[in-house]
């Protein structure tokens, strides 16, 4: 068994150490992105770079702009989702931004706004409310050679575009036996907001998870949002970026200079010794405060931002559990069904061994998302359960 | 006298719907009352000028002179002799309710203000009539923009008061009484209320240029074909017979899983590929073969799908018949139905940014317009139309949904009507004449093309064969309309009549046609059998563009599994 457990660490292991799907091969594959990369001075190995150094620093220091030569500028998350929008639509000229309210109006969480003034609302392009048809005519277009980004209003909407995600999208790359590919990304913010309603604050990592052929990744900060929604339009991949109602205004300096992130990767956000914390998007934010408490009552967390939900980042997981030997998940999603629900069977598949104690998860109730702001809070992961949680876990 | 306009005193205005009854016949009044029909009459200024004309013609004879005034009426359906007294006041009233209308609706329109309405929009008005009125209306007016108040006026008739609804700013003419300004246009009112109508008298007609006989029917109009197209089209005809039925037989013999023909439908097929380009980008359902067929797709690449074995483009990952070409712009089937209707929409709009000269056009039958979450059918149509991108949705109506037949799929005439409902021009064609639809899918493809507009086609077929074969439909209908459709109604010998009655085809051509073909695709299917399948990598390649790590695992742990138990694994797949 251990063997075996060994041998698949191995092989993990070994997988996982040669570089994983970066951004560099898209990058050798078009020319126009080698030559706007050498301009920028090798941005994206550059970015690689700035994001190691960033992510080692403790979290509490300006992670992002650590390693940057220049000053830096200071935004909010989503004004760099914009911010990458306009540089990938500047580079590349078939990218294309298409949803509900996404040009005149500038999309329903500004992270569009003048972009429609900048590059026409045909490349901008407003659709009528029917999910299933836009990203199908997102799936469509892409066939022919566009890559566009799809916006959801609302992740729960998306559900709507099931269909097309999972029978055409995931899988028309496969079953043309490649001669189709769907460069396409779907976005939009879901998890629980405030007092949005139970349809409002869908967590679709859980039900899109399973369907293959689809990358997901989840935003956090305005340094990776800015960096995964770069890597996710250059992906030839289709790849669903996860961002959260409520990060939108988060404040952050990042690098003046050219980077991204690399999709695949998890983000080291604060390390530790006693404890791995694996959460993502929201949660992360309280993980930390809940680390705050922890680090006063002398635990040391080691805090990982998973980012990449599909798929894991075990290479970065791994070491991290081989060190503390003790893990906890921290999601939003339902208790049934999630992502912490498929990250705890990947771990016990993998690191077994490593493990000195059962992997805890916390998790949202299996219920609808009440509307009242008290039920509400209930139904999310809170610090002071999360505190609690590692005391359990290291005893 | 109403609104001056500095380069032409006295000029009215009145909006272009208004009726013309009524302008005559307050002309007429205008004529009598003594103010104004004096010298100086002042100059028609009309909007739009287009009416000028017809108005010209109409008042004829009551031209006082060269020129002549023109009073509004407001729209007031309701004819009333207004007192002589009166009728400048009235008047007054009037067209400045009128120019204030239109001032509203112009700056709304964006359109820009013919000069001499702008300059009077602020001016004082000089007003006949008595100068106390006068007065009285100027210290009433609101905002002193100038013009006659409504309520400025004293001693009116209860009735014209009544009339004279202070119009809201948000530019619904409350007041008015014919036709409201609405978002999209202008909609006349009507005072009975009349149910449209659930269905039109008649069907839409189909149109036709073949008759039974495979003679031209007089007077048809249709887009010629060169001798050397038309008899590529029909022997691409007689191709795609024949592989449907050696390849139904090949599935009955379980050489292949499955098959589905398109028997009854080959001229849809192979005449509506014939009026398309090579550029023009096809997104089928999967009765559609013929037109990959016609681009050039050989009989043994079709083989090879149907096998599933390593030379299928498609690398033995679909079901047979979802074939695909990106080399031939020919999109791969998806199985769902209706599902390449938005895809078709998002192809049609990278040509339209891309300014090519090409069309996307996409096919489904009867069952698809009906089908899927949101309707992909209509958001699908309802788009195209909105963004105004080149595709043509081609609607094979054959009469049967597996087994439901078109009377339980739809109570509406057909799907051609439903254009009109997304504001797309239709035609409903005969699909079993193919020089009908080969015109119908060319003018289709130049309207598409040149007006960056979605067209509907819908074509009338039969679905002869069962609907794969999975089924056997002589259980849901009856076998003698079947029989009838394969026989009397039979396209390709339709056809046949019309290429042999013009002395491009004979009965010795038929039959070395059909031998060679037959032989060829029984060739194709032996080597297509005898081929290997593709090998357990290609279970995980194309999954992403690369394979990552947990697939790569995947894949190592299947390769074990089949090392240590290989008795139960197939020994003609490599590993």
């Amino acid at each position: 068994m251990a063997a075996a457990a060994s041998s698949a660490l191995h092989g993990v292991g070994a997988v996982a150490s040669a570089k994983p799907r970066s951004a560099a091969p898209a990058v050798a594959r078009r020319s126009v992105r080698v030559a706007a990369a050498a301009k920028g001075g090798a941005g994206p190995a550059r970015g690689r770079l700035v994001a190691r150094n960033a992510v080692a620093a403790k979290a509490d220091e300006a992670t992002a702009a650590a390693g940057s030569k220049s000053g830096g500028h200071e935004l909010l998350l989503f004004e760099a989702l914009r911010e990458a929008l306009i540089e990938e639509m500047n580079l590349d000229p078939t990218v294309c931004v298409m949803g509900e309210d996404v040009g005149h109006y500038g999309g329903s969480y500004k992270v569009t706004k003048g972009l429609a003034e900048m590059f026409g609302d045909l490349r901008v392009l407003d659709t009528p409310i029917a999910e299933n048809s836009f990203t199908g005519m997102g799936v469509g277009a892409a066939m022919k050679g566009l890559r566009p980004v799809v916006e959801g209003m609302n992740m729960g909407f998306l559900l709507l575009a099931y269909n097309q995600i999972s029978n055409n999208c995931g899988m028309l790359h496969y079953t043309s036996g490649g001669q189709f590919k769907i460069p396409i990304v779907i976005r939009g913010p879901g998890g629980v907001g405030r007092q949005l309603g139970a349809e409002h604050s869908q967590r679709l990592e859980s039900y899109f998870q399973s369907i293959p052929g689809l990358q997901m990744v989840a935003c956090s900060t305005p340094y990776n949002a800015k960096g995964l929604m770069k890597a996710a339009i250059r992906s030839e991949n289709p790849v669903v970026l996860f961002e959260h109602v409520l990060l939108y205004n988060l404040k952050e300096k990042i690098p003046d200079e050219e980077y991204i992130c690399c999709l695949e990767e998890a983000e080291m956000v604060r390390p530790g010794e006693h404890v791995t914390i694996l959460t993502y998007s929201r949660m992360r934010y309280h993980v930390m405060q809940a680390a705050k408490t922890l680090v006063n009552k002398g635990y040391d967390p080691e805090v990982i931002d998973i980012r990449s939900l599909k798929p894991f980042d075990l290479h970065t997981i791994g070491n991290s559990i081989k060190k503390t030997h003790r893990v906890l998940i921290v999601e939003e999603c339902m208790r049934t069904g999630g992502i912490g629900a498929s990250l705890r069977s990947a771990i016990i598949d993998n690191f077994w061994d490593y493990l000195d104690a059962p992997i805890m998860c916390l998790s949202s109730q299996d219920v609808p998302t009440p509307y009242a702001s008290t039920l509400e809070d209930a139904t999310v992961v809170q610090p002071a359960q999360i505190v609690a949680a590692v005391e359990q876990i290291c005893q | 006298m109403l609104l001056a306009a500095p380069s032409l005193p006295r000029t009215l205005i009145f909006p272009a719907h208004c009726p013309s009854h009524l302008i005559i016949s307050h002309c007429f009044l205008l004529s009598s009352t003594s103010p104004l029909s004096n010298s100086n009459t002042p100059a028609i200024s009309i909007l739009p000028t287009s009416a000028r004309a017809k108005l010209s013609s109409l008042l004829q004879p009551f031209v006082l002179c060269e020129d002549w005034i023109i009073a509004s009426a407001l729209g007031r359906r309701r004819r009333e002799l207004i007192p002589g007294d009166m009728a400048a006041l009235w008047l007054a009233r009037a067209s400045s309710q009128l120019a204030r209308r239109s001032a509203r609706s112009l700056a709304r329109h964006g359109e820009p203000s013919p000069p001499w309405f702008l300059a009077s929009v602020p001016q004082l008005p000089p007003v006949l009539g008595s100068p106390a009125a006068l007065a009285a209306a100027v210290e009433r007016s609101p905002s002193g923009r100038g013009f006659c108040s409504v309520r400025g006026f004293a001693g009116e008739s209860g009735a014209a008061a009544a009339a004279a609804v202070e119009e809201p700013e948000n530019g619904f003419a409350a007041g008015g009484d014919q036709a409201i300004d609405f978002p999209g246009g202008k909609v006349s009112f009507v005072a009975e209320m009349n149910f449209l109508p659930d269905s039109q008298k008649e069907r839409i007609n189909c149109y036709r240029v073949l008759d039974d006989d495979g003679r031209t029917i007089s007077g048809s109009k249709f887009q010629e074909v060169s001798k050397e197209v038309a008899l590529k089209m029909y022997s691409e005809m007689v191709t795609l017979q024949i592989m449907d039925t050696i390849f139904y037989e090949a599935q009955r013999q379980g050489r292949i899983s499955f098959y589905l023909t398109s028997n009854g439908e080959e001229a849809i097929n192979i005449a509506s590929a014939a009026a398309l380009s090579i550029d023009d980008i096809v997104l089928p359902q999967y009765r559609e073969p013929g037109v990959l067929l016609w681009r050039g797709f050989t009989l043994q690449e079709f083989a090879n799908q149907c096998f599933g074995n390593k030379l299928d483009y498609g690398k033995g990952r679909q079901m047979p018949i979802h074939y695909g070409s990106n080399r031939l712009n020919y999109f791969t089937v998806s199985s769902p139905i209706a599902t390449q209707l938005p895809h078709a929409v998002g192809a049609a709009y990278s040509l339209k940014m891309d300014k090519k000269d090409a069309c996307a056009i996409t096919y489904f039958g009867d069952g698809g317009t009906n089908e899927n979450v949101q309707g992909d059918f209509h958001a699908a149509l309802n788009f195209a139309a909105v963004m105004e991108t080149p595709v043509i949705f081609f609607c094979r109506n054959n009469g049967w949904a597996i087994s439901t037949p078109t009377t339980e799929q739809f109570r509406s005439d057909g799907v051609v009507v439903r254009g009109q409902a997304y504001g797309i021009r239709g035609i409903r064609v005969d699909g079993n004449d193919a020089l009908a639809v080969y015109s119908a899918v060319h003018a289709a493809r130049e309207m598409a093309i040149t007006e960056g507009r979605p067209i509907l086609v819908e074509a009338l077929t039969y679905r002869v064969g069962h609907h794969s074969t999975s089924d056997d439909s002589t259980k849901y209908r009856p076998i003698d309309e079947i029989e009838h459709w394969r026989t009397a109604r039979d396209p390709i010998s339709r056809y046949r009549k019309w290429v042999q009655g013009n002395d491009w085809w004979s009965d010795a051509e038929e039959s070395e046609l059909r031998s060679r073909v037959r032989k060829e695709l029984l060739q194709a299917i032996q080597v297509a059998e005898r081929m290997p399948k593709p090998p357990v990598a290609e279970l995980f390649t194309d999954v992403y563009d690369q394979i990552p790590s947990n697939l790569r695992e995947q894949e190592r742990l299947l390769r074990d599994t089949i090392m240590k138990h290989p008795a139960h694994y197939p020994t003609d797949v490599p590993v």
